[in-house]
């Protein structure tokens, strides 16, 4: 086994896994009607193909990738599109955006699909055609993946491929039953990324708490030269930085992406999408999500995309009694919707229930007593309290210059604090406030350069106006040069003016 | 159906401020128990005393701010500051000397400063350092090892009318005495070597006869902090270095002058303020480097003070002084933050 390079602090955290991940993958039902966000990645939000009124297939694109970081969406089931709208989408504000909605017509019919040999593509074809497939990063951040697939412009050809199945957040346990029931396809689609990166080596890391995961993967892999690395159960090993350093020894600059440290790390998740839009012609329309906490049977559901997570909690057998809060992703990152009624996305990886049982307390904050236990933790390896310190006297400045833009807000330091301050909070709090700043900044000199051209412009219109003048009026100048002398009058003063100066 | 929506994490550790105060408070009760032994009941006294008189002060502090009295009162860091102080007490001190000593650590070094968290100086050493500079006579007037486990103890009647009726027809005087660290910086002015001063009857094996069994308390019950982490390890680290290094380094060039490094490292409050006093987070230093040089500076003043300065003992200021530096320390020991080049 090849050595391990830990990373500075982490968690041991609760682990409730055995919840969710007993029972195999079941598929999700088809829900009457279906509410597909067309904002489900990072970048540009995809331009609607269809209008209300227009029948759709299943896997027919309806919304277009608008600019080169942005992802196509797809019609998850056949049907009538009845609404191109405003609606609520899961996401920390509870704001709603631009979704389709459709009437599903129950019979599922698929757009033709067309499995394509990816040996015979072109690079760019193929990576056209992992765009075209909606495929974007299913570990959360929704990152579109066939932009990290793409090398060009660097240099140096890549060290490591990596694929992420490490799931180290508590209760989630998506990823760990797709490894162990589909395993090959997993490697199949890594194998079509290592295509198209051809990176030295590929490795694979998964937690430790995981060894069926790891047995199918290791099983999978045989015959390549893929290794799989198991790591220990320490959170946020999963956070894709913290992995590459456990892996390679690599640490990713603070303003940098792990691709400059020679590394492209994709979740497993992403991998299979790859291999079903490579294999079967299939575009992301569908995904694992864990559902946990305080419903009647845990597991791990196959669902389209757009269905409401209401559905969800009712094919998992409804609520239990007392539930406070239903949380998208885990309990240490994911965010509280505010409704079930929020659509199933692309990032949506797991849907706890939490009770009383699953939650802290909501205890007094106390004051900061500088412990330090928050640094201990902290995997950026920062300073939260004295991050603390300046988001809380909104010195946004001094939290900038303490790096605050390197926390990637995976909550170690509000997981450990004696006083209970929602550090994490703050932080959320003083980054926003920074790039309002900027976008203000940004605005006002776009006003003063409007303004600086807008003067000038008028300046050579009045330029211009007097020049016609000048033209339509000949004679006049002719007059100039009697006019002279009467100008030249005060000319000595300006002679001795100008004497002074010289 | 609608949900509460409250930021992330949603799991909190089991952990708070009353806890880790609680755990200070359970380390200290070795070295307690040994100052009992070798001093008596004064020390019992002086405890409670400054307990009650400290949660009375905190909670008149409180309620003056508007905070809510139980939150606060349960977080025992006013138990804290009345117990790091009391110990440092001269067991038979005076009821007044221990009020005096805990009114100026929790009304003014603590809530004048803005109460827990906000106090630049470490409240239980600016008492200290109070009634050292205004009574000094009744803060040197330490017992001579009568305790509890020892043959003519006072008991604790005769203990409690000391303390709060004065020593009518008992006698102090045969009772209390010097203290080593005070018997040595007055001998060693007087021109006698250090190995003639340490036959004296107040020296036991290493240093100060029972002191050293009440710093081996404390030793035990700071190792347990550390372990816990509870204190971190950075600020005993660097104060004990401090100190060999400044005491090896002056007994190395005459040794009947100066005291070997370990008589220094087991003698007065060097231990208890190690693991105890300099390791109060709220004002030392929070980076790894900066609790180092923290600690490491308040070694170095500790002998600074014992050799070269007016006190026999220096902790107190030590902390006090190394205390006004923790600010620039952090910001100067920054460490190095994931993907950042090297400083």
């Amino acid at each position: 086994m090849s050595a391990l390079f830990p990373f500075h602090g982490g968690l041991k955290t609760v682990r409730h896994k055995t919840e969710s991940n007993q029972t195999p993958i079941q598929a999700g039902i088809l829900p009457p009607r279906l509410t597909v966000p067309l904002r489900q990645h990072i970048g540009a939000i995809a331009k609607p193909l269809v209008q209300p009124g227009d029948r759709v297939l299943k896997g027919q694109m309806i919304g277009q990738p608008d600019g080169y970081i942005s992802a196509a969406i797809h019609a998850p089931t056949s049907g009538v599109v009845s609404a191109v709208d405003q609606q609520p989408v899961p996401h920390p504000s509870g704001l709603s955006d631009l979704c389709v909605t459709i009437e599903s017509d129950g019979e599922d019919r698929w757009i033709d699909r067309e499995p394509v040999d990816y040996h015979r593509l072109h690079p760019s074809e193929l990576r056209q055609t992992i765009r075209n497939a909606g495929v974007v990063g299913l570990g959360g951040a929704g990152f579109p993946s066939a932009v990290k697939l793409n090398l060009a412009g660097r240099s140096e050809p890549l060290a490591t491929l990596m694929l992420n199945g490490a799931e180290c957040e508590p209760w989630i346990t998506c990823d760990d039953r797709l490894m162990r029931e589909r395993a090959a396809e997993i490697v199949a689609g890594l194998q079509i990324m290592a295509h198209l990166l051809g990176p030295a080596e590929v490795l694979i890391g998964i937690e430790d708490d995981k060894p069926e995961a790891i047995a199918a993967m290791t099983a999978a892999c045989a015959g390549t030269s893929y290794e799989v690395r198991p790591v220990p159960t320490r959170y946020p090993s999963g956070s894709v930085k913290q992995l590459v350093k456990l892996l390679t020894g690599r640490e990713t600059p603070v303003d940098g992406l792990p691709v400059d440290v020679g590394v492209q790390c994709f979740n497993v998740a992403t991998a299979y999408t790859v291999y079903r839009a490579i294999h079967c012609g299939e575009p992301v329309i569908s995904r694992v999500v864990t559902v946990t906490g305080q419903v009647h049977r845990p597991g791990n559901l196959e669902v389209l995309i757009g269905t409401p997570f209401a559905e969800l909690i009712k094919q998992c057998g409804g609520y239990r009694d007392g539930v406070e809060r239903l949380i998208m992703g885990g309990p240490m990152m994911g965010f509280a919707l505010h409704s079930d009624e929020a659509p199933v996305t692309k990032a949506a990886n797991c849907l706890l229930a939490a009770g009383p049982a699953e939650l802290a307390a909501e205890l007094p904050v106390l004051p900061c007593i500088r412990c330090g236990a928050c640094m201990d933790v902290c995997p950026a390896n920062l300073l939260p309290q004295q991050l603390y310190w300046h988001a809380r006297a909104k010195e946004f400045d001094q939290a900038r210059d303490c790096h605050l833009f390197s926390c990637i807000e995976c909550g170690c330091c509000s997981h450990v604090c004696p006083s209970h301050i929602p550090l994490v909070q703050y932080y959320r709090y003083a980054k926003n406030e920074i790039w309002a700043q900027e976008k203000e900044k940004q605005r006002a000199e776009q006003a003063r350069q409007r303004h600086q051209a807008r003067m000038e412009r008028l300046e050579r219109e009045k330029q211009e106006r007097e020049a016609k003048l000048r033209q339509k009026a000949p004679v006049r100048t002719e007059v100039v040069p009697h006019l002279d002398p009467l100008i030249s009058v005060p000319s000595p003063t300006k002679g001795e003016g100008s004497g002074q100066v010289g | 159906m609608r949900f509460k929506t409250v930021t992330s994490p949603h799991i909190l550790q089991q952990n708070s401020v009353g806890q880790v105060m609680r755990r200070v408070l359970y380390a200290m009760v070795p070295g307690i128990a040994a100052l009992v032994w070798f001093f008596g009941w004064g020390v019992l006294i002086n405890l409670a005393l400054a307990t009650v008189v400290a949660l009375g002060a905190e909670a008149v502090m409180l309620s003056i701010r508007g905070k809510p009295l139980a939150l606060h009162l349960g977080d025992y860091s006013a138990v804290v500051t009345a117990w790091l102080l009391a110990v440092a007490l001269p067991p038979l001190a005076p009821w007044w000397l221990t009020m005096i000593g805990v009114l100026a650590a929790i009304v003014v070094a603590k809530h004048l400063y803005g109460g827990l968290g906000y106090n630049p100086f470490n409240p239980a050493m600016i008492g200290y350092v109070v009634l050292l500079i205004s009574f000094p006579r009744e803060m040197s007037a330490w017992l001579i090892p009568h305790g509890i486990g020892q043959p003519h103890a006072l008991s604790l009647l005769d203990s409690l009318q000391i303390i709060f009726g004065g020593a009518g027809s008992l006698p102090v005087d045969a009772l209390t005495g010097a203290t080593p660290l005070d018997v040595l910086r007055t001998r060693l002015g007087l021109g006698q070597t250090v190995t003639d001063i340490r036959n004296s009857p107040v020296f036991g094996v290493v240093a100060g006869q029972g002191w050293e069994w009440a710093t081996a308390g404390f030793l035990a019950g700071g190792l347990w902090l550390v372990y816990t982490r509870t204190a971190a390890w950075q600020i005993p680290a660097g104060l004990l270095g401090g100190l060999v290094v400044m005491s090896t380094t002056f007994y190395l060039i005459d040794p009947q002058h100066y005291a070997p490094p370990w008589f220094h490292i087991w003698s007065g409050a060097v231990i208890f303020g190690a693991f105890f006093i300099a390791t109060d987070p709220v004002t030392a230093s929070t980076t790894p480097r900066g609790r180092l040089i923290y600690g490491a500076g308040i070694g170095i003043l500790i002998y600074i003070i014992r050799g070269f300065g007016g006190y026999p003992d220096g902790v107190a200021f030590s902390v006090l002084l190394m205390n006004i530096a923790a600010p620039t320390l952090d910001l100067y020991t920054r460490p190095r933050v994931f993907g950042e080049k090297q400083l």
